[in-house]
């Protein structure tokens, strides 16, 4: 097996950028252009404004109600030295989500840009079509879904606690890597208020296509919400064993057809 | 109150922590915390009556109460008066005149360093130009050992950093593999795990130490988790090279952080009781950064970089190998761009290494800061003028486990080319042993890269 074989092989076990070869004490030109584009693909990822309607009309065909806000963060500059203001609403976003849903419900969904429009862009509408099936098999009464822009994931607990809501699934655009530009996280709050801290939510990140897959997302937060309403906590107290669960309901062929629809 | 006067406009400042912080080249963090200057006059007024300021007073004044913080007593209480003499009579202004005369040497610097507390350094710092900063941590010459000795005149140590999302061993080894054949690794073979579970960890430590007994390189090997992991790593017989912990320069960043310094104290003997240095006995690797006291809410209104010195000051007592600044890691809320990255650098590698420790730089950026690879080669060009201990080699400088962008084994290859360093010694007699490279350094073309792949593939996942 020639060097060349070896590296090749050895690609299979890391994405790590090894064997790259060299130009005297420099990378190689394929090399330094394929990292630009990596970098490329991740700051706009960062820069680019969310397409709000198109994800807008992905949500409409799924029969779901919108409702748009947006931080006190009023620009992407702003937004990423101020992180404290991408945690709390813009006064006028409080009135428009009270008035959007004068009654409390006990789940809301929020849908942030965060760090990665095109991590939302790509991976909101499947985990949330995924997800709506499952809210269904709860029970759970689920109010419009808020859009929210130049959004922290703390943001979740004003707005839904504005609405009282019992819980809040928050899906936000992740800080892109350059493998991975593309992620969408979500956060589950139980109980949200201004103040909660990061321990007390449970956190399923990497969702986007060569990372966890939509419907296996939806999957595990459904768990993870049932087991919140039940315990009437979120966080770290709070483990996630949907995994236990997952093989329960494999051992049981059929349990999870509707939910397999997803992929 | 502190004060100056600038024409017909004076300035004041209450006491030495506002001081500090409007003193401070602009950085995002100081803004996010509410406690920068709120313009560039104010900001150099601060300068000039810090400027003023006799260094003995950062003797009397803490900026983070005595009575509540261990770090704040553990500078007070260590200070040697009389390594500090020399300079006792002088101001911080005076100071900078000082340390860049042509009197002081090495030696002066060397013999000073007992006598400086962190925030003298960071006053200091403030004052300085990038090129200050330069040309006086340049000065400085501190070498430490354990399989081999770095930090000597001349040369330039790597962190090899072979991360893997998993932590799959063939992954790992086969991005360590990738970084010998580039003269990587002679600072440490450092793995940030993906997993904190003991067993895991242990697996880590014995791969590690096999690949390195398996080829007798003189250097050491480091799984960074958290210390107390570490701790019981040893109690079920890993074989430890070195301790790692992150630090920061307030007891309660410290609490944040899980240490405090009596563990920091205990998992040092546990790792000195191993005896598994050959040529000596620092076994610590610290790793810090700016912003990490505001993040976790420790931070006592105290500006962010001279709560980094102070973290230097928790670092000396341990007596480490390595301290690694991650400079641009914690995101633009703390440092906004290439600019503030840079400077932030070449204030931690000073602040370093005038107190005595051999730092070594992870020049990096995340993808929502305004930087790229352009601004990493300024740094890094920079700190190697300055003499920087080490740098981290990562595989094309994209860490597929930490997300973010550091060093790459080629930046590595430049930067000893363009400066003419050499790995350490003992490191670099090793690579002409092996093939690798040759005498003068230069890297063969034929490597044993064969040989060492088929390590990796024996290797189970």
């Amino acid at each position: 097996m020639s060097a060349e074989d070896a590296w090749r092989a050895l690609r299979g076990v890391t994405a790590a950028r090894i064997g790259l070869g060299r130009s005297g004490s420099a990378q190689t030109t394929r090399a330094v252009l394929d990292f630009a584009m990596a970098h490329a693909l991740a700051r706009d990822a960062v820069r680019t404004p969310l397409a709000w309607d198109v994800l807008e009309a992905a949500l409409a065909a799924l029969g779901q109600r919108c409702v748009h806000v947006a931080s006190a963060a009023p620009d992407r500059d702003v937004y990423l030295r101020r992180p404290d203001l991408g945690r709390r609403l813009a006064a006028a976003s409080r009135e428009r989500v009270v008035a959007a849903c004068p009654e409390p419900r006990e789940l809301l969904i929020v849908i942030g840009d965060g760090l990665s429009s095109t991590g939302v862009a790509a991976n909101a509408p499947g985990l949330v079509a995924a997800l709506l099936r499952l809210v269904q098999d709860g029970g759970w009464t689920l109010g419009p879904i808020v859009l929210a822009a130049q959004a922290r994931v703390a943001l979740g607990d004003e707005v839904a606690e504005s609405v009282g809501a019992r819980a809040v699934l928050m899906l936000i655009g992740e800080r892109p890597g350059l493998s991975s530009p593309d992620s969408l996280g979500a956060y589950l709050t139980y109980a949200p208020r201004v103040g909660r801290r990061d321990a007390e939510r449970n956190c399923v990140s990497n969702i986007r296509a060569g990372g966890l897959a939509p419907a296996e997302a939806a999957f595990r937060l459904a768990w993870l919400l049932r087991a919140a309403f039940v315990r009437r906590l979120s966080g770290v107290q709070l483990k996630d064993e949907s995994d236990v669960a997952r093989e329960l309901a494999n051992a049981r062929p059929g349990a999870l057809a509707r939910d397999g629809e997803g992929h | 109150m502190y004060r100056a006067r600038w024409h017909h406009v004076s300035y004041e400042f209450a006491d030495l922590r506002e001081l500090l912080a409007k003193a401070t080249p602009p950085r995002a963090g100081d803004a996010l915390a509410g406690i920068g200057a709120r313009s560039a006059t104010e900001n150099v007024a601060a300068k000039m009556a810090l400027a003023d300021v006799p260094l003995a007073r950062f003797l009397c004044e803490a900026v983070v109460p005595y009575e509540e913080d261990e770090v704040t007593r553990l500078i007070i209480d260590g200070h040697d008066a009389a390594a500090f003499a020399p300079v006792s009579h002088l101001t911080v202004g005076g100071f900078r005149d000082w340390l860049l005369s042509d009197a002081v040497d090495g030696a002066v610097l060397g013999a000073l360093a007992p006598g400086l507390t962190p925030e003298m350094v960071a006053a200091v710092s403030k004052i300085m130009r990038n090129q200050d900063l330069i040309l006086a941590a340049r000065k400085v010459h501190l070498v430490t050992r354990f399989r081999n000795s770095i930090g000597l005149p001349g040369r330039l140590s790597v962190r090899l950093q072979p991360n893997h999302p998993t932590d799959d061993r063939r992954g790992i080894a086969a991005s360590i593999v990738d970084g010998l054949l580039y003269g990587c690794g002679d600072a440490v073979i450092g793995v940030n795990p993906a997993s904190d579970n003991v067993g895991r960890i242990v697996e880590l430590l014995c791969m590690l130490d096999d690949i390195v007994a398996r080829f007798a390189i003189p250097t050491q090997s480091c799984v960074l988790t958290h210390v107390t992991t570490t701790l019981e790593a040893i109690g079920r017989g890993a074989p430890v090279d070195l301790v790692f912990q992150s630090i920061g320069g307030t007891q309660a960043v410290n609490t944040s952080f899980g240490v405090t310094l009596a563990l920091l104290e205990e998992a040092r003997a546990a790792a000195l009781a191993l005896r598994r240095g050959t040529v000596g006995d620092n076994v610590m690797y610290f790793e810090t950064g700016q912003g990490s006291a505001l993040s976790a809410d420790a931070h006592h209104g105290v500006d962010q970089q001279t709560l980094e010195a102070r973290a230097y000051a928790v670092a000396r007592r341990f007596a480490p190998l390595l301290v690694n600044t991650v400079v641009g890691f914690i995101g633009p809320e703390y440092l906004y761009d290439g600019k503030q990255i840079i400077r932030a650098g070449l204030e931690d590698h000073f602040c370093g290494k005038l107190l005595g420790l051999p730092m070594g730089c992870d020049v990096c950026y995340t993808n929502h800061a305004e930087a790229d690879q352009d601004d990493m080669d300024v740094l890094l060009t920079l700190l190697g003028a300055a003499g920087v201990t080490f740098v981290m080699g990562v595989p094309g400088a994209d860490d597929i486990m930490l997300n973010y962008q550091s060093t790459s084994f080629h930046d590595a290859l430049y930067l000893r080319d363009v400066l003419s360093l050499r790995p350490a010694p003992e490191f670099a007699a090793w690579l002409a042993r092996m093939g690798i490279a040759d005498d003068a350094g230069r890297l063969l073309p034929e490597a044993p890269t064969r040989r060492l792949l088929e390590h990796v593939g024996g290797l189970a996942p």
